[in-house]
């Protein structure tokens, strides 16, 4: 087997004296789709920042395609991997147009204008997601799933092999999360890349992902195959509540519901 | 794609017709034929000082969009955020020090207010980090404290200096153009080339530091140098403008908003745009300062904030959220 082109081994972070991340180790091969599930608060959110450079001072070993993070400068790192930020309601004068553009910023210099290669890859993006209409569009006056869309569509356009999300379509309407869903699957299956996607919901993770790792209190909890993760036990031991798992008509996974809640 | 490039070339030709048509208004109207006396003041004291507030008035304008960018707040210009004060303060210390040095041909004074200028933007700074975040309450509070702490620092050393000091540091803490020439032109330039070549240069920076430093991080920008080189550049150009002009304020607030509803939010476009109008609209309001009670003359910082105020106020109201340009 090739070596994982993300390689996390025992990684630690405090955050305003809080222990978030401890000792955390996990691998993602080239062109598998992982997603990370757990409890709120449990470090989720910190684990992607890590992974996406925006934390520096953690302890332990990060690798990206084989090299260890210090080793890769900025526009490096950010021409292997994209990050989607947690949808937070904060939004910019930019049109979609603009933004998108603004995902090509590793490839270009202080001194140069955009590439033809360069409105390929923004075209291809606002395309992949649908954003043909809204274009000229101002960021803020577009609805929250519109809003999404136009940062996946930016990440896209960064051209990377690596496409980190935090909970890409956790407060979507359901026809946004289902675009968000076969955008992510076809950039990975089609495209081959590489998917790490925090979600909040587990049907979500399970209907996509090649292997779910679990995060509670800042360690790995769980780390498997969709069906293993839709086990009651399984969900238990994560969440500490009931669940309910009961086998869908048509897809080979069970439906996992909340049984505390009901 | 659409170029905002129309409302730029309209700019540009309006500030190209203002550049040359303000210096022939002033207590009298001199027509370019002049001879004499007339000719002497046309060349001389209107057409620097014409240059002088276009010069100004488009550091300024560059710097409060720098500001709003970096802060990513509408509210955040050279004037709230304290470093107008800061600059005074700089300039003022020196003056009352007695001082006079230029280093290549930039005067002490200058280099003093952008000290000055450096000393508010880093205590700002670093007083809205410690609260956790760039909210428009943080900022102003932090802006308007810094901003009365130098002032109460300007009036001491005020106080304790010399009627002739004190009249040179009461002078121009009133935001005037009335000494511009062109020795003080030449002053403005390097600081008008540094600062503002340096944002030419980060036009994609500032658009993504806008977004926010999560997402401009993770596209690969070096945010802890691009803040330094914006903070740099719109230090020097405060600092440039202040120890000349005194601190003239609102323009660094206005002409940036009125150009982002022109060519958009699009630093590529914006640097331009708010160089071009900050620029004209100085030079207007410096004209205007010249005739409206001729043949006295208003200091130009009074008109400005006579404009400033109305604007802040409507800004103030119209904002959508918290944190939106």
């Amino acid at each position: 087997m090739s070596t994982p082109i993300i390689q996390i081994e025992d990684l630690s972070i405090v955050l305003a004296g809080n222990d978030i991340l401890k000792d955390v180790s996990l691998h993602v091969d080239e062109g598998e789709y992982v997603s990370i599930i757990g409890p709120n608060g449990a470090g989720k959110t910190t684990l992607v920042k890590c992974m996406a450079g925006i934390y520096r001072d953690w302890t332990g070993t990060i690798n990206i395609n084989g090299q260890s993070f210090a080793d890769h400068g900025n526009k490096a790192l950010a021409k292997l991997q994209s990050y989607v930020p947690q949808a937070e309601g904060r939004t910019n004068p930019l049109t979609v147009e603009e933004f998108v553009t603004m995902g090509r910023y590793p490839h270009l210099s202080a001194f140069t204008t955009l590439k033809p290669e360069d409105y390929t890859a923004i075209d291809a993006a606002i395309g992949r997601a649908g954003l043909q209409s809204f274009r000229q569009r101002k960021m803020n006056t577009l609805s929250g799933g519109e809003r999404q869309m136009a940062f996946i569509a930016a990440a896209l356009a960064q051209g990377s092999r690596i496409l980190l999300l935090d909970e890409p379509s956790t407060f979507l309407d359901y026809r946004h999360q289902a675009n968000v869903a076969s955008i992510l699957k076809t950039a990975c299956r089609e495209s081959g890349i590489t998917v790490v996607a925090v979600h909040h919901d587990i049907n979500t993770a399970a209907a996509s992902s090649d292997r779910i790792y679990a995060i509670k209190e800042g360690a790995i909890a769980f780390s498997g195959t969709p069906e293993e993760a839709t086990r009651r036990e399984t969900l238990k031991g994560i969440y500490d509540t009931e669940f309910i798992c009961t086998p869908s008509p048509d897809r080979p996974l069970p439906f996992v519901i909340s049984g505390g809640a009901l | 794609m659409r170029k905002p490039l129309v409302p730029l070339s309209i700019l540009l030709l309006l500030t190209v017709g203002a550049l040359l048509v303000c210096p022939l208004f002033g207590m009298e109207f001199i027509p370019y034929t002049a001879t004499g006396q007339d000719r002497e003041i046309l060349l001389n004291l209107r057409i620097p000082r014409v240059l002088c507030a276009f010069v100004a008035g488009a550091m300024l304008s560059l710097s409060g969009m720098s500001f709003q960018a970096l802060f990513r707040n509408p509210l955040a210009t050279p004037f709230t955020l304290g470093v107008s004060s800061g600059a005074a303060l700089g300039a003022a210390v020196f003056i009352r020090l007695g001082l006079a040095f230029t280093i290549l041909g930039v005067s002490g004074t200058s280099l003093a207010a952008f000290g000055g200028a450096m000393l508010a933007v880093a205590l700002v700074y670093g007083l809205t980090k410690i609260k956790g975040g760039f909210s428009t309450t943080t900022l102003l509070l932090a802006g308007i404290a810094i901003s009365f702490f130098f002032s109460s620092l300007i009036l001491f050393i005020q106080y304790v200096s010399g009627l002739t000091h004190s009249f040179r540091i009461i002078h121009w803490m009133m935001g005037t153009l009335t000494t511009a020439d062109y020795s003080q032109l030449a002053n403005l330039l390097p600081f008008l080339g540094g600062g503002g070549l340096l944002l030419v240069f980060l036009h994609r920076e500032m658009n993504l530091l806008m977004v926010g430093e999560d997402i401009a991080i993770s596209r690969g920008v070096n945010v802890g140098l691009v803040k330094k080189l914006i903070f740099l550049a719109a230090s020097l150009m405060v600092g440039g403008v202040v120890s000349i002009c005194g601190p003239i304020g609102f323009v660094g607030m206005m002409s940036p908003h009125i150009c982002r509803l022109m060519v958009g939010a699009d630093h590529r476009y914006l640097t331009p745009a708010s160089f071009l109008f900050g620029g004209l609209f100085l030079a207007l309001c410096d004209t205007l300062s010249r005739v409206l009670i001729a043949p006295s003359e208003l200091p130009v910082g009074v008109l400005t904030a006579l404009l400033g105020g109305p604007f802040f106020i409507w800004l103030l109201l119209n904002r959508k959220g918290d944190l939106e340009l």
